[in-house]
């Protein structure tokens, strides 16, 4: 059955009728909507049974459960000790404060909404109506009125006429919208050197001095602080050398056993050949990987891979860490090493490529392409 | 006391008359009352999405309160002691603050996280559902549309509230775009320093992300949000077929007070779950990450489930990069990072334009289909999910890898086959089991139901008996057109939809006082 094929529409009823009930009312209301009832029926057949009023229970129950916990909620945020002391034990409430306003704001919402929805499934009438959907465009006659407004707008202001004038407001618009997103121009800052120097630079951070190697907490780096087969994270001994200010200079030291070191010095790229990019037994290698720049820092001695924990990037640290693995194309640069008359370790040079994420222009020495 | 004049009947219609004089209330007020919704399980997926958006703005009003957006540096001396004494950036700590020192900042801090996380799943499944079912198909391409705008509103309202306490986690993260920014040819350097101040992470990220987070996005969403109810609204919802049930009506129940209750209680309802989540649930618990440092990462750092399809994607995608030496390189991360994103974003925006153009279909659809009738979209749509459900697994590979003992490489070399050869499989597999249920469909109908009693005829031929939906011709064949909806597959199916038993836990048997009646029809209908 559907209201739309329904074309004996009943007659127009008098509102004014005083026989008329207030759901004949209100059937009429539904129509002026294009609604028919289907099926309408309360719930219970008789009002005010057995079934009803206990259905009435639970649903009242569920609403004063809800506010019993919603006081609970209010107390215990209010009144349980929540501050945070160190490590306690699970004896000690303040680890409860949490769970517990947690739980009683929860149950409180959840015993309210199970309160809802039982009145709108177990005390409404069981209903269904049918509405016409009135799917598709406008009435003809709408359209047309429409068509008529738009048009006598259009030519009251006579953009058809004067097509000059319209030229003119676009011409003038254009550099208007401009104007409009030119102060992002803010934002703007021409990367320069951002990308290809970094804090290993002796000329640009250290006043021309050879850039030292230290540790996190500022000690300066000798070679016996690594033992073979070793290694650890080196900053520039620069001011905030240690910091996110200089997110490209993080590097690792790796004191390699005497086959490795050998078998890495034979696969040396040229380049690294030609500044004697080792000391000894140890190398250094720029941490930010060539993929996407996180640190690739899990060392695994046995096969003398570096990984990148983000995306998987294997390095071969016997073969100037060329990738072996995973989404990263090119080598981690290498940092040229030596060590002063103190004993310390310094970078002979900053990285020879520049080392982090590729970009489209990276420069790129012909030892790197053919790998 | 002096009696009121009047009951409150009378005041309730006095009231109304003082509203109608002063707004012309009456009409709207009757048409907003008696709109009919349909009613199926599934039109509500979308609710929770609706739901979760409106308890974020409320927990993150709370936190916004507390939060300082500045990566000023500090020393942090707060209550949590592993952390004391460390440099670290005024948004961590404010971060620390309000889950340790401020009072039920905690609790508000993962109600907004869980709420976060189910309001992508809850717009990730609503997604499925209107595709699966046609539900966006003409008039309704644009409402479509908007819901893909507002899952990639919420993508980067989400990846840019999880950056913002400034962890070790949402530092990686964002390093992550930042390589991704960098590997757009030409711009890529130049819209990096524009995003990060100069060189990444610098010292304004953290505010930007903020107006982004708190305000551009959020309002944004919040228009988009009313402008796709309203379509829903205006539109009519669509229906599933069934008797009765046309192109050109809607059955089901009133806006008032069937529907406006359920989804009250259902408001509630997601509202009491995510907040007992909340207490009982932690996530991420940005104390044992520490502030962000270029240097420091561990293994198993993941981003939120819905990012995690990006990620996987970027893992799995070979190590190719394009070169013109000395003058051009395209990094791989490009394919996955921007043009895999681009494409996630354009192609389900241009679907509904992409079907009709193929199913030459320019009619205006009302009534939803069953996926198994659509058998090349419900192929396409398994398609996508075993996508970018093989993403979101390779996003976590090393998790995996570690968990389960396999070798990562494997896992990744798993993803890398997997995400080309098991989503083309899974499409011809949908593509014949719709046809196989179709088919089906149509044998009961032409047939009738399988009774499970087999008989032997006397040349000893066994069959079995079927019980015809309708009266059959001579040779035992009904012609019953197939409607769109559920045709009945068991004896005790025909003629309800829905089981006839009730109870939640165990059958309830004895007809209760109400349901009596309706059960006795029913019997009486199977006895006939």
């Amino acid at each position: 059955m559907s209201a739309h094929n329904d074309d004996s529409q009943p007659e127009k009823v008098d509102l004014d009728d005083p026989k008329l009930s207030r759901f004949d009312v209100y059937r009429e209301g539904l129509r002026k909507d294009g609604i028919e009832i289907i099926h309408y029926e309360p719930r219970f057949a008789k009002p005010g049974t057995a079934a009803e009023k206990r259905m009435e229970r639970i649903v009242s129950g569920l609403f004063l459960l809800s506010g019993l916990f919603a006081t609970a909620f209010v107390a215990a945020y209010i009144f349980w000790p929540w501050e945070y002391e160190g490590a306690a034990s699970w004896r000690e409430p303040q680890t409860w404060y949490t769970p517990v306003i947690g739980i009683t704001l929860g149950l409180s919402l959840l015993l309210f909404a199970v309160g809802v929805l039982t009145w709108a499934k177990k005390l409404l009438p069981i209903e269904e109506l049918v509405q016409d959907r009135h799917d598709g465009g406008s009435a003809k006659e709408d359209r047309k009125f429409a068509e008529s407004t738009v048009d006598t707008t259009v030519d009251d202001m006579g953009i058809r006429r004067r097509p000059f004038l319209v030229k003119a407001a676009l011409l003038g618009a254009a550099p208007l919208g401009l104007a409009a997103v030119a102060p992002l121009g803010a934002l703007i800052k021409d990367p320069a050197d951002m990308l290809t120097v970094t804090g290993w630079n002796a000329e640009k951070y250290n006043e021309g001095n050879p850039v030292r190697l230290m540790m996190k907490d500022g000690a300066l780096v000798r070679p016996d602080m690594v033992s073979a087969g070793g290694q650890i994270t080196v900053y520039p001994a620069i001011e905030h050398g240690a910091s996110n200010e200089f997110p490209t200079a993080p590097s690792l030291l790796i004191h390699l056993r005497e086959q490795d070191a050998e078998l890495l010095r034979e696969n040396l790229y040229p380049m690294y050949q030609d500044v004697d990019a080792l000391w000894g037994n140890y190398v250094a290698y720029s941490k930010i990987c060539t993929h996407v720049g996180c640190p690739a820092s899990l060392y695994e001695q046995q096969s003398q891979r570096l990984l990148c924990p983000c995306h998987q990037s294997q390095f071969n640290v016997v073969d100037n860490a060329a990738p072996i693995f995973g989404p990263a194309t090119r080598h981690l640069p290498m940092l040229p090493l030596s060590v002063d008359e103190d004993g310390h370790f310094f970078a002979k040079s900053d990285f020879l490529v520049p080392p982090g994420p590729g970009y489209w222009n990276r420069p790129s020495l012909p030892e790197e392409d053919e790998q | 006391m002096k009696r009121r004049k009047g009951t409150n009947e009378s005041l309730m219609i006095k009231a109304g008359g003082e509203l109608d004089d002063r707004f012309k209330l009456a009409g709207p007020t009757r048409v907003l009352m008696n709109k009919v919704f349909p009613d199926h399980w599934s039109f509500l997926l979308g609710e929770i999405a609706l739901f979760s958006f409106i308890l974020l703005l409320l927990t993150g009003t709370f936190l916004g309160l507390f939060f300082e957006p500045s990566m000023t540096h500090v020393t942090y001396d707060g209550a949590y002691v592993p952390l004391q004494g460390i440099e670290m950036s005024k948004a961590y700590e404010s971060s620390l603050d309000i889950s340790f020192e401020i009072r039920g900042g905690l609790v508000m801090r993962q109600m907004h996280h869980w709420a976060a996380l189910l309001f992508m799943a809850a717009i990730l499944v609503h997604m499925l559902r209107i595709f699966f079912t046609g539900a966006f198909r003409a008039p309704r391409e644009t409402n479509w549309m908007i819901g893909i705008v507002l899952f990639w509103l919420g993508f980067f309202e989400g990846f840019f509230g999880y950056s913002l306490p400034d962890d070790g986690l949402s530092g990686t993260g964002l390093r992550i775009m930042e390589g991704m920014t960098e590997s757009v040819p030409f711009i890529g350097p130049w819209a990096s320093a524009a995003l990060f101040g100069g060189q990444f992470p610098g010292t304004s990220v953290i505010s930007m992300l903020y107006i982004f987070h708190v305000f551009l996005i959020p309002l944004i969403m919040l228009g988009l949000i009313v402008v796709h109810v309203g379509l829903v609204f205006a539109q009519k919802h669509t229906q599933w077929p069934g008797p009765g049930r046309t192109e050109h009506n809607v059955v089901g129940f009133r806006m008032f007070p069937n529907y406006i209750m359920k989804q009250v209680g259902f408001m509630l309802f997601i509202w009491g779950v995510t907040a007992a989540m909340a207490g009982l649930f932690q996530i991420n618990p940005i104390w044992l990450f520490g502030p962000y440092d270029v240097s420091v990462v561990s293994s198993g750092s993941q981003p939120d489930f819905y990012v995690m399809f990006l990620d996987g994607l970027i893992r799995l995608f070979p190590a190719w990069e394009f070169r013109i030496p000395p003058y051009f390189s395209l990094p791989p991360v490009f394919w996955p990072g921007v043009v895999g994103m681009g494409l996630s974003i354009v192609l389900p925006l241009l679907y509904p334009a992409l079907e009709r153009r193929f199913t030459k279909d320019r009619a205006h659809h009302n009534l939803l289909q069953r996926p198994r009738d659509a058998p090349h979209r419900t192929g396409l749509g398994v398609m996508v999910v075993a996508f970018w459900l093989i993403g979101v697994l390779s996003g976590g590979n090393d998790v995996f890898a570690e968990k389960f003992d396999i070798s990562l490489n494997a896992m990744t070399w798993f993803g890398r086959i997997g995400i080309v050869v098991i989503p083309m499989a899974l499409y011809y597999i949908t593509y014949r089991i719709c046809l196989g249920l179709q088919q089906h469909d149509r044998e009961v109908l032409a047939h009738g139901l399988e009774t499970g009693i087999l008989m032997r005829d006397p040349e000893g031929r066994f069959y079995e008996v079927h019980q015809p939906l309708a009266e059959p011709d001579e040779h035992g064949h009904t012609e019953l057109e197939y409607n769109g909806w559920v045709v009945p597959k068991k004896m005790n199916r025909v003629g309800a939809l829905a089981p006839t038993d009730k109870g939640f836990f165990k059958s309830i048997e004895e007809p209760t006082e109400n349901g009596g009646e309706h059960r006795d029809e029913i019997e009486a209908g199977k006895h006939q």
